[in-house]
């Protein structure tokens, strides 16, 4: 799981019939001091995050299995909104 | 899932025969600006998209997860043409 940004959304009419009723987030992945890492992504939104929200996500096949549909194309889902991030110094 | 823009087509006579039938496109990477990039992918088209359309992508073993490439030796696919971005500041 990794920390991401909740930067913005994805509106596509036309698109699988697995992806019907997902909304589509832009997210830009963080580090644990919450500092941009890498590209954004597109990530399926299960939690109802917000823009501007730091979220938690999944990435691979496994991204899947919170969805309520047998077969879906999704390869990155939003699975929790972070409240705090807590990291010791000198560790 | 990343951005993509359609940008051109893969034509493959000779190929595994699974994938008989299947569109290949050239999906080159995009910015939230909508500005292409260097890097590329061939994904499959499971939606119609053309040439200049702006898609989503999914790839790795989700990739299989469409009616169309159920358990095909396919590991990128285009599964939605974007109309909007809404991107905050």
């Amino acid at each position: 799981m990794f920390f991401a940004k909740v930067i913005g959304t994805v509106w596509a009419t036309r698109k699988d019939e697995g992806l019907q009723n997902f909304k589509l987030q832009f997210i830009q992945p963080l580090n644990s001091a919450r500092e941009h890492v890498g590209d954004p992504i597109v990530a399926v939104d299960t939690v109802g995050a917000g823009v501007g929200e730091t979220v938690l996500f999944i990435t691979a096949r496994e991204a899947t299995i919170p969805l309520p549909v047998e077969m879906a194309p999704v390869d990155a889902s939003i699975i929790g909104i972070v409240d705090r991030i807590d990291v010791a110094k000198n560790v | 899932m990343f951005l993509g823009k359609v940008v051109g087509t893969v034509w493959a006579t000779r190929k595994d025969e699974e994938l008989v039938g299947m569109k290949f496109q050239i999906v080159k990477h995009v910015g939230l600006d909508y500005t292409t990039k260097e890097t590329f992918v061939v994904a499959v088209d499971t939606v119609q998209a053309g040439v200049g359309d702006v898609v989503l992508v999914c790839s790795g073993s989700s990739a299989r997860q469409t009616v169309m490439t159920k358990n095909k030796p396919v590991d990128a696919v285009i599964m939605a043409v974007v109309d909007k971005l809404d991107v905050g500041d």
